[in-house]
């Protein structure tokens, strides 16, 4: 395997008595597009400040290309941040922002110009050099935050919610613009999130982190499709949750009826958690359906209509649906041996893997 | 509507017309009158003609330099320890507390610590290096002028230490500055706007102090407030008097403009 770029090995950090991070193990690779996913104090920007070198962790080792970094200091280290509140010298202009680092450095001033403004058509701010920072955009600052992080040429880039600041529009179209970069220039990318459509859009891997810990990590679509847990399948994407019980291998109990599902390697009548994504449900005639539930409400959304319906349990379902219902109407509910995920209660993600392996190999 | 507004007003107006620009009129018109009351413009020509009081102007200049000076060396580094201390509040108000105390008091209070008899003589006495004479002298002056200043650099350089964004800091640090560099190079430029608040608030009173040259300094240091002092309670020359008023009020508007916000830098057109 290749050597990773950055690597934690068993990182705590402890603020008073307070376990901000509790154990944390992960290795980035060079080249690949990383995002820390999360609630809001769950420890994701402390790990981007550990490795930045902006706080230190209390226990645990941080490797930079296999050698310990944690008392490097933060001017010594080959990363560079884009902060949340995109931090530009207000004093200086922008080509002098984005010049910071390499006028620190004694490069050439010829050199100096040539960087400045490629970084800065990189970003597509070709001409902009001698703008004042306040004469910025929110999208521009955040901009020339981005070419001044990498006129530094980083080997890692980490990114504090650089977007969260932006309107809808401009967020998306920045997440093209970031994507598109870090697969440019080859960079490994580690961007800090709280917003789950932005990971799943932009990433390589995603760790899903809550209270310290990370939950879940793995592809977008491996996160997604198979969460391991309640909290990971609420927080990435709208679910179904339902209590269910394994019957046996391929076989799970929910609302009091036995579905086929696509999961085994469980204990005999285990209680277990059902994930079933709205997108998943389809809805067809009641005779047809596996489930026959009754229409609630229903929200437009644009590109879908968001409907809740209970079935006769009273059991609350989510269905996105490209064409709208009735309300009170009676609907039939159809869904994949696929679509049904089911999740152990305090399964780690190792023994996820583990019994994911274990009957993928028998089939 | 207006006439509302205009009420609201009259109370400012009313003081800057009573006790600004009333005195500064007075002062003005006086200055043009000698001391057997003609007009004259002899009053400014004795100023720049005489050596004395442009030797007293450039004194004041110079120890208003000083005292300026020390209390700047002094203060940006207590401002800076102060931003980054756990109990800023509370230290805070320890350097706020000696401003509530009238400036008389404690000037006779510097005199008796200085004096000979005084607490620093006693202590140098333990050496055997005591008495000396400390009270009267230039370093006294200073030491004291400077002390009663120090609250009012502190606070405008304190102030614009907290409103820095500390992210600024970290982001300097992250393109590789040191500690000494992202000092220079981003906060020192950031929080000028304090350091020029500070230099105002001591430099300008500091070119009229007459009471301490005369209780601390023993009026070794002449000053031009001393001078006006001099000329309105002891010579009786009020022309006199109040054409050093004129020039200082003059000299405080140039530090005014040299200190001053400046225009947003011009605009380096691209070519």
């Amino acid at each position: 395997m290749q050597q990773p770029m950055v690597e934690f090995k068993n990182v705590i950090k402890k603020y008073d008595d307070n376990q901000i991070l509790k154990g944390i193990d992960m290795a980035l690779e060079k080249g690949k597009f990383y995002t820390l996913l999360g609630p809001s104090g769950c420890g994701k920007t402390t790990i981007l400040r550990i490795i930045a070198g902006f706080t230190n962790a209390s226990s645990g080792d941080v490797l930079f290309e296999g050698k310990r970094m944690n008392d490097l200091p933060a001017n010594k280290r080959q990363v560079n941040t884009v902060f949340q509140d995109y931090a530009l010298f207000p004093h200086l202009n922008v080509f002098d922002n984005v010049a910071f680092g390499l006028n620190l450095r004694k490069v050439k001033k010829s050199d100096v110009e040539k960087k400045v403004i490629e970084a800065l058509k990189l970003v597509r701010l070709g001409g902009y050099e001698h703008r004042e920072i306040s004469e910025l955009s929110g999208g521009q600052q955040q901009r020339v935050a981005i070419a001044r992080a990498l006129a530094n040429e980083p080997k890692v880039l980490l990114l504090d919610e650089p977007l969260s600041a932006l309107d809808m529009k401009l967020r998306k179209a920045m997440q093209y613009e970031l994507r598109d970069l870090q697969q440019r220039l080859g960079i490994t990318f580690l961007f800090v999130t709280h917003d789950q459509e932005e990971a799943l859009a932009m990433s390589d891997e995603i760790f899903v982190m809550n209270e310290g810990n990370v939950l879940q990590s793995g592809t977008p679509v491996d996160i997604y499709d198979e969460p391991i847990n309640h909290f990971v399948a609420d927080f990435i994407g709208e679910s179904n949750i339902l209590p269910g019980k394994m019957v046996a291998d391929y076989q799970v109990e929910i609302v009091g009826k036995v579905f086929e599902c696509a999961d085994a390697g469980m204990k005999p009548n285990e209680a277990v958690e059902i994930v079933l994504r709205p997108e998943d449900l389809d809805i067809v005639a009641v005779n047809q359906g596996q489930l026959v539930v009754t229409v609630d409400t229903q929200l437009f959304r644009g590109d879908y209509y968001e409907i809740t319906a209970y079935d006769d349990d009273r059991n609350r379902w989510l269905i996105h649906s490209t064409n709208p219902a009735k309300d009170g109407q009676q609907v039939g509910l159809f869904f994949e041996p696929e679509d049904v995920h089911v999740m152990r209660f305090g399964e780690s993600e190792e023994d996820f893997d583990a019994r994911l392996e274990s009957y993928e190999e028998e089939d | 509507m207006r006439k509302k507004q205009l009420i609201y007003y009259l109370p400012y107006a009313l003081w800057l017309l009573l006790f600004v620009l009333a005195p500064v009129a007075l002062i003005v018109y006086q200055s043009f009158f000698d001391i057997n009351n003609h007009v004259t413009l002899q009053n400014y020509v004795t100023y720049f003609e005489s050596g004395t009081y442009l030797k007293m102007t450039l004194n004041s200049l110079w120890y208003a330099f000083l005292i300026t000076l020390i209390t700047l060396l002094i203060s940006y580094p207590t401002a800076y320890w102060l931003h980054q201390t756990k109990h800023k509040q509370l230290w805070l108000l320890l350097i706020i507390l000696p401003t509530w105390i009238n400036l008389l008091l404690k000037a006779y209070a510097f005199i008796g610590i200085f004096s000979q008899d005084g607490a620093i003589n006693h202590f140098l006495g333990w050496f055997g290096i005591g008495p000396q004479q400390i009270l009267f002298t230039n370093f006294s002056f200073l030491v004291v002028a400077t002390y009663i200043e120090i609250p009012f650099m502190i606070l405008p350089i304190f102030n614009s230490l907290e409103e820095l964004n500390p992210s600024l800091v970290n982001a300097s640090r992250d393109l590789g500055a040191s500690n000494w560099q992202t000092f220079s190079k981003v906060v020192l430029p950031l929080t000028m706007a304090g350091v020029k608040a500070g230099v105002q608030a001591i430099f300008i009173p500091s070119l009229s102090l007459f009471m301490l040259t005369r209780l601390i300094g023993g009026n070794r240091v002449i000053t031009l407030g001393t001078a006006i002092e001099e000329h309105f309670l002891t010579t009786m020359n009020w022309g006199m008097g109040s054409t050093i008023g004129v020039v200082l009020i003059v000299a405080m508007g140039l530090i005014m403009m040299l200190t001053g916000e400046k225009k947003t830098k011009k605009k380096v057109t691209m070519k």
